[in-house]
C-alpha cells in the first residue's frame, strides 16, 4: 500500500531498513542468546542521524515527529524487536522532555540524545505499581534547592545503559496520583544505583533493570512541569509513545511473515512446496491483511500526533492494542507454519514469537488500553 | 588534504544474467550499484577528510544515469561530484578511460591524493587506477590495505602482496588503489541523503577537457574486443585404474602421445 510518505520519511525508512538488513540481522540471534546490549548498532544509528529523527532541528534533530519514529522502529524491529528497543525506549524517555521540558532542559538534554551520544529511559513502574500507576511508592521530598528521591523503579528498559532518566515520583503521597511529579535524573548522580539485570523471555538484547534511589539529591530545576503534574506527564508521554510500541509489534510481525513466506516456498512436503497448499495460503493472506490494517492504523495515528492534535489518547491506545494483539497472533501462526523446525532455536522464527509477547504487556497492558478506549467512548457519548 | 575518488557504476552482479546468443550482460532490469571496491575508496577518503580536513571530490565517467552513483557517494559524506559524460567516450577501453579521467582530474584543481578501488567487478582489469597515475605522471601505490601515516607531503601505506605486504612511502600527490581489507564502509546518513538530493553535480563533456580527440572513446582505444564467449566447461578427465606399476607406464605412454614428451 502507498502511504504517500514525504521524501524525508522515505529516506528515514530506507536508512533504517538498510541498518536492519546489513547490521542487525547478522547479529540478532547472538545478541538474543547472550543478552548483549547493542551499543555497536546504536553507534551506527547515531552516525546515520536516526537518533534525532523525532527531535526539532534547533535541538540537533532533523525535525521529524511520530511518523518518522514509527517508520524507523518498524524497520529496525523487522530484524530484531530487542535491538530496536534501544532506539524506541530512548524516544519514550525523551518525550517527557520534548513535551514538558523548559527551554533550558531541552537545550541541555536533547542535542546529545539527537546525536545518539546518550540514550534515555522512562521510569514509572514499581513492584507494587504496574497498571495501578497511582500506587507508586517512590518519593521526592523537597529540601531547599533540591529534591531527595527514595524508592525503587522496576523493569526499566535501557536501565543502566541510558544516561538520561525521566522518573515519576510522589511529592505528596496523601494526594495519590495527584501528588506525583516527573523528574530528570542523570546517570552517575549520587544515590542513584541500578538493580539486577532481568532475564527475560524475549527482547533479550534490550537491558531491563531496576533504578534504585537512596537519598538521591537532584537540583529542583530537574522537575518536568510542576508538582502534581507527574501523571499528566506520564499519560501524555504514553499517548505519544504508544504508536512506537505498535510499530515495534508491526515490525516484528512483518519480519516473521517475511521469513515464513520464504520458508514455505523452500519447504517441500507431499512432493510440493508447502506454499502451494490452499489452507496455508489462506493463513498467509490473513496475516498479511492484518499486518497492513495495523500499519494503516499506526500511520494514521502518527500523522494525527504530528498534526498537533493533542486528543490522541483513544487512537494511540487502539493502535497499540490492535498491532500488539496482531503481532502475537501472526508470530504464533508463523511458528505453526514452520512446523517442528519453528519450535527449534536453530531457526529464527521462535524469537519473533517471544519478542512479540511483551508488546501486549508493556507501556500499558492491552487490558489497560481497552479501559482507556472504553473510557474515551463513554466520555465522548456523555458530552454529546 | 584534498582527495579525488574515481568510481564506476556497475551492474549488481549478484543477480546478473548473460545473454546466451550475444554472450553479453543482460542489462535491462539489473540494478546499478557503485563498484564495491570503490565503496572502500570512498570510505577511506571520508576518513582521511575527517582526520586531516579538506575536500572529497568524487569523479565518474559514464552515461548520464551514473549521476545516481555520485549522489550515493555524496550521501556517504563526500563534498562534491563530477560526472564526465559524452558520446565521444563510447567504446573506451582502459587506456582511453584512464586518459579521459586523468584529463578530468586535471580540470578539478589542486589535489593531494587520488583513490580508486583496486578493480571494477564487471571488467576486473585493475588497469584504470594505475593508468590514471601514468597519464598524470604521479606516483602510485596499488592494493593498499592500510594507510599508516600521511605527513610532510609523504604518504606511507601497506600494500597487499601474495606473500604478505610491502610498506611503501611516496611523495604527494599520489594515486592509491585500495583493497577491501582497508576499512568497513559506512552506511548513508539522513543529512547526507538530504544533501545528495539537492546537490548540483558538475558535468563535463569532451570539449571541456583539453583532450586530444583522437585519444578518446573507440578511436583512442588500442584494445579491440573481437569476440566475447563463455569458455566451454572443462570435461571430466581420465582416471587410470590398476596397480601403480601398470598405471604409471600407461600414463607415460599417454603423455608421449598427447604432448610429445
Amino acid at each position: 500500500m502507498d502511504y504517500l510518505l514525504t521524501e524525508q520519511q522515505i529516506m528515514v525508512r530506507d536508512i533504517a531498513r538498510q541498518i536492519a538488513h546489513e547490521k542487525i540481522k547478522p547479529v540478532a540471534a547472538k545478541y538474543d542468546a547472550e543478552g548483549i546490549f547493542p551499543w555497536d548498532i546504536v553507534k551506527i544509528m547515531a552516525a546515520s542521524d536516526l537518533c534525532g529523527i523525532y527531535i526539532e532541528e534547533k535541538y540537533g534533530g532533523t525535525g521529524g515527529g511520530a511518523m518518522e519514529l514509527v517508520l524507523a522502529t518498524e524497520e529496525l524491529s523487522r530484524a530484531c524487536g530487542g535491538i530496536s528497543l534501544a532506539f524506541a525506549a530512548t524516544a519514550l524517555g525523551t518525550f517527557p522532555i520534548i513535551l514538558f521540558g523548559t527551554q533550558e532542559q531541552k537545550m541541555k538534554y536533547l542535542p546529545d540524545i539527537a546525536k545518539g551520544k546518550k540514550l534515555a529511559a522512562f521510569g514509572l513502574t514499581e513492584a507494587g505499581a504496574g497498571s495501578d500507576a497511582g500506587a507508586i511508592a517512590t518519593t521526592a521530598e523537597k529540601k531547599g534547592d533540591h529534591y531527595i528521591l527514595n524508592g525503587t523503579k522496576q523493569w526499566i528498559t535501557n536501565g543502566g545503559e541510558a544516561e538520561v532518566y525521566t522518573v515519576v515520583a510522589s511529592t505528596n503521597r496523601s494526594k495519590g496520583a495527584r501528588g506525583a511529579a516527573a523528574f530528570i535524573v542523570e546517570k552517575g548522580t549520587k544515590g542513584f544505583e541500578f538493580g539486577k539485570k532481568e532475564d527475560k523471555m524475549g527482547i533479550r538484547a534490550s537491558a531491563t533493570r531496576e533504578l534504585v534511589f537512596t537519598d538521591c539529591k537532584i537540583p529542583k530545576e530537574n522537575i518536568l512541569g510542576k508538582e502534581g503534574m507527574g501523571f499528566i506527564v506520564a499519560m501524555k508521554t504514553f499517548d505519544q509513545s504508544r504508536p512506537g510500541v505498535a510499530a515495534q509489534a508491526l515490525g516484528i510481525a512483518q519480519g516473521a511473515l517475511d521469513l515464513t513466506i520464504q520458508y514455505m516456498k523452500e519447504r517441500k512436503q507431499f512432493g510440493k512446496s508447502i506454499s502451494s497448499f490452499q489452507g496455508l495460503q489462506f493463513m498467509l493472506a490473513d496475516m498479511a491483511t492484518e499486518i497492513e490494517a495495523s500499519r494503516a492504523l499506526i500511520y494514521a495515528c502518527a500523522r494525527m500526533i504530528d498534526s498537533g492534535n493533542s486528543k490522541v489518547g483513544k487512537d494511540s491506545a487502539m493502535a497499540k492494542l490492535f498491532a500488539s494483539d496482531m503481532a502475537m497472533k501472526v508470530t504464533t501462526d508463523c511458528v505453526q507454519l514452520f512446523g517442528g523446525y519453528g519450535y527449534m532455536r536453530d531457526y529464527p522464527i521462535e524469537k519473533y514469537m517471544r519478542d512479540a509477547k511483551i508488546t501486549q504487556i508493556y507501556e500499558g497492558t492491552n487490558q489497560i488500553q481497552r479501559s482507556i478506549i472504553a473510557n474515551h467512548l463513554i466520555k465522548e457519548t456523555a458530552s454529546k | 588534504m584534498n582527495i579525488i575518488v574515481c568510481i564506476k557504476q556497475v551492474p549488481d552482479t549478484t543477480n546478473v544474467r548473460i545473454d546466451p546468443e550475444t554472450n553479453t550482460l543482460v542489462r535491462s532490469g539489473v540494478q546499478s550499484i557503485i563498484n564495491p571496491f570503490d565503496m572502500y575508496a570512498i570510505e577511506e577518503a571520508i576518513r582521511l577528510k575527517e582526520k586531516f580536513g579538506g575536500m572529497v571530490t568524487i569523479v565518474t565517467m559514464g552515461p548520464p544515469q551514473a549521476e545516481e552513483a555520485l549522489r550515493e557517494a555524496i550521501s556517504l559524506g563526500a563534498d562534491e561530484a563530477v560526472l564526465v559524460s559524452d558520446r565521444a567516450f563510447a567504446g573506451s577501453d582502459t587506456w582511453a578511460t584512464s586518459y579521459t579521467l586523468s584529463k578530468t582530474i586535471g580540470k578539478i584543481g589542486k589535489f593531494d591524493l587520488v583513490i580508486c578501488g583496486k578493480q571494477a567487478i564487471d571488467g576486473d582489469t585493475a588497469q584504470v587506477g594505475p593508468g590514471i597515475a601514468a597519464f598524470m605522471d604521479i606516483p602510485q601505490i596499488t592494493f593498499v590495505k592500510k594507510i599508516e601515516d600521511i605527513k610532510d607531503s609523504l604518504i606511507c601505506a601497506e600494500r597487499m602482496t601474495e606473500e604478505g605486504y610491502d610498506i611503501v612511502e611516496s611523495p604527494l600527490p599520489c594515486l592509491i588503489t585500495v583493497v577491501k581489507e582497508i576499512n568497513e564502509p559506512r552506511l548513508p546518513s539522513l543529512k547526507g541523503k538530504m544533501r545528495a538530493k539537492k546537490i548540483e553535480i558538475r558535468k563535463l563533456e569532451a570539449k571541456d577537457l583539453d583532450a586530444d580527440p583522437d585519444s578518446l572513446g573507440l578511436k583512442g582505444s588500442p584494445t579491440k574486443v573481437v569476440k566475447i564467449f563463455t569458455p566451454p566447461p572443462r570435461k571430466g578427465g581420465q582416471i587410470l585404474e590398476g596397480e601403480a606399476k601398470d598405471t604409471s607406464a600407461k600414463l607415460v605412454e599417454l603423455l608421449k602421445g598427447e604432448i610429445c614428451l
